[in-house]
């Protein structure tokens, strides 16, 4: 293997696995940015994936190339309609908002198995989708030489949606009125009140945006890497998003960041058998290694990660 | 704020367990069946009961397959489901040994145990109850009252080995293993020893995902083996294999000039092989344990249970095999004649990658 083909294999096979968790990383941070912590997001990717796959099934003939895009929406659209149970919960009846994002945590994969066994006679899992993401080269970008050939060929379509959203989301949050108030609401609830903020709208919105970003997450995961539905199709992406998201210090780049970095390492712990004087490390440290790095990283390079200060804190109008 | 962090960090944990728990049939174990009948042996009477490994009789795998057979005797033998076959679901390994007990309590005549992880489980379960007889499948207990089933795995990798060798074209093939243990490691020395018996010279890339669920790995670790040349991938990874097969199909519908292959494992997966030109899964090996379970059932049954004994299913008794898939007429022949030799006893299969020269 030369070097381009390695590199371009090194970054692709990051993409890949970051791919989904992008997006659900960036829903974390809308969510706990406006103050609800979301540890639902497992829950509410298993949706996400439950209900692409369904619609990939369904109408993969009308839609043609297009179906796992629209599966990604639909993918959203019903995270929305399962992060609104997480929003009322917190927002409105004032519950623990661990305890209701366990909840979701718990409901999600039963209820996808369950609809799966009702929807497809009896089976603990759907079909294979035909319509799926896909490898694809980036138009133009692809063109450029070395650096298009690494980065931009024989790549994975959806992480360069996630790094464009997630550009999206630092404007956000950082450059629009909206975000401003959002953030206010989680570092300060009252004083945005008082400064005539809709804090429950606010949180609302923070909460069914993480909804919709980790519906598509999930969406992605299921259309990008398992081609279907099962138990297992989700299995701790959720958790590992909320990692990036803390890592990435609760700012749409960094959690971004975080996950290309998770992708990294997980890459590396792969295609470093074929890379010379690495491939010569027993594979045991090899597949240790992702989690390795990750410690050290975190303990070493990012300095102290703190959250917005009244996260996880029900806010009571009256009080 | 720092504690509040801790906190959540442990429900974390916490929920993650929750989460498996809540896996399959929507949490806790269900019985598909309580009061069966003891004593009498009678044929009316005679009940068997199968825990299966972590998730459902209908995982497409090892669990469906095990439970297919239990339902192909008990219509064998015009029994009823629920009072003379049933199953308990474990949705965690946690589960084993409560489950065996329930089945213990509930008086099932025979108890199989699916999976080499019930090992420790009914071990335990099993010297406690020393006049009840258990099954398991994939290790051996010895215990009087437990008969083990061993399948040669090795054999059928041995042949999907040669189909491998005979149809690949850059002569590199790949193996994806799932978790390192004794069975898979069955897998990959028949495998390895199968595609040098036809060409010493043919490269074999060995890898392990670590886990049986984990696609998003095995389809990085696909990535890498077709990247670096393999055309041939055959996975031994239960779910992890569904990115494999990802993997493939992309690469087929990005570029079908360029084939590459893909052998699944346990069951026909010639369905996930399927793309817009065609299909991509060159076989699949079989492993019987439906036809395992139908065995010792209706040996039981008849009084011959062979309890503290291994029983090991092979090619010679056709428990493993390799199926037709899109082998090549060559290919075929040359299965044939290899199949034939490991019946004979010509070529002892190995059973570690160690042993394979």
């Amino acid at each position: 293997m030369n070097l381009t083909t390695l590199l371009q294999l090194l970054v692709s096979s990051t993409l890949l696995y970051a791919a989904p968790l992008i997006l659900t990383a960036l829903g974390g941070t809308f969510s706990e940015r406006s103050g609800v912590v979301n540890v639902g997001l497992e829950g509410i990717m298993v949706m996400g994936a439950f209900s692409s796959i369904v619609f990939n099934l369904t109408f993969a003939s009308q839609f043609g190339s297009w179906t796992p895009w629209l599966g990604m929406l639909v993918g959203g659209l019903v995270g929305i309609a399962f992060s609104l149970i997480h929003a009322v919960a917190t927002i409105n009846l004032r519950s623990d908002h661990i305890i209701s994002g366990t909840v979701i945590n718990l409901m999600a994969p039963a209820l996808g198995v369950f609809l799966t066994r009702v929807l497809y006679d009896g089976r603990g899992q759907t079909d294979f989708i035909d319509k799926n993401f896909g490898i694809s080269n980036i138009p133009v970008l692809s063109k450029i030489p070395v650096i298009g050939d690494i980065f931009f060929s024989h790549t994975y379509m959806p992480a360069f949606f996630g790094i464009v959203v997630a550009i999206l989301c630092w404007f956000i949050l950082f450059k629009t009125r909206f975000g401003l108030r959002l953030r206010s609401v989680g570092e300060h609830p009252q004083a945005a009140d008082t400064l005539g903020i809709n804090v429950y709208l606010m949180k609302y919105a923070g909460v069914l945006i993480s909804g919709f970003l980790g519906g598509m997450g999930g969406a992605i995961q299921a259309q990008i890497i398992s081609l279907n539905f099962s138990i297992t199709t989700i299995a701790g992406q959720g958790f590992m998003s909320m990692a990036a998201m803390i890592f990435g210090k609760w700012n749409p780049l960094g959690a971004m960041g975080a996950a290309i970095f998770f992708g990294f390492a997980q890459s590396l712990s792969v295609t470093g058998a074929y890379i010379p004087i690495i491939d010569s490390i027993p594979s045991v440290w090899l597949q240790v290694a992702p989690y390795l790095i990750t410690i050290i990283v975190l303990v070493g390079v990012i300095g102290k990660s703190e959250g917005p200060k009244a996260n996880g804190v029900t806010y009571i109008k009256s009080k | 704020m720092e504690k509040r962090h801790v906190k959540s960090l442990l429900t974390l944990g916490f929920t993650s367990g929750l989460v498996l728990a809540a896996c399959g049939n929507g949490g806790g174990s269900d019985t598909a069946g309580s009061d069966a009948a003891s004593g009498d042996k009678a044929a009316k009477d005679f009940s068997v009961v199968m825990v299966t490994d972590v998730g459902g009789v209908d995982d497409g795998s090892f669990n469906e397959s095990a439970w297919n057979g239990m339902k192909e005797w008990g219509k064998e033998h015009n029994l009823e489901q629920n009072k003379n076959f049933a199953y308990i679901q474990s949705n965690e390994d946690s589960q084993f040994v409560p489950n065996l007990n329930q089945a213990v309590n509930n008086n099932f005549d025979l108890i199989y145990g699916i999976g080499f992880k019930l090992k420790p489980a009914m071990e335990d379960v099993a010297k406690a109850n020393t006049d009840q007889h258990f099954v398991i499948i994939d290790e051996v207990i010895e215990l009087d009252n437990v008969a083990s089933v061993l399948f040669k795995d090795h054999e059928a990798a041995y042949l999907a080995g040669v189909a491998a060798a005979e149809t690949t074209e850059t002569d590199h093939v790949g193996f994806i293993g799932g978790q390192e243990s004794d069975v898979i490691d069955r897998f990959e020395a028949g495998f390895l020893a199968g595609v040098k018996a036809v060409n010493p010279d043919i490269k074999v890339d060995v890898e392990y995902a670590g886990s049986f669920g984990d696609a998003a790995k095995g389809r990085q670790l696909a990535a890498a083996m077709y990247t670096n040349g393999a055309d041939i991938i055959y996975h031994a990874s239960g779910d992890t294999g569904n990115g494999v097969f990802s993997e493939a199909r992309d690469r087929m519908n990005a570029n079908p000039d360029d084939k590459i292959w893909v052998i699944g494992v346990d069951l026909d997966q010639q369905a996930e092989g399927e793309y817009d030109g065609g299909n991509l899964t060159l076989t699949s090996t079989l492993k019987g344990v439906g036809e395992a379970v139908q065995d010792l059932s209706n040996e039981a049954m008849e009084g011959t249970f062979p309890g503290g004994k291994t029983t090991n299913f092979g090619l010679a008794e056709d428990a493993v095999g390799l199926t037709d898939g899109n082998l090549s007429d060559d290919a075929k022949a040359k299965v044939q004649e290899y199949k034939q030799k490991i019946i004979d006893g010509e070529i002892e299969v190995p059973t570690h990658p160690d042993e394979v020269k």
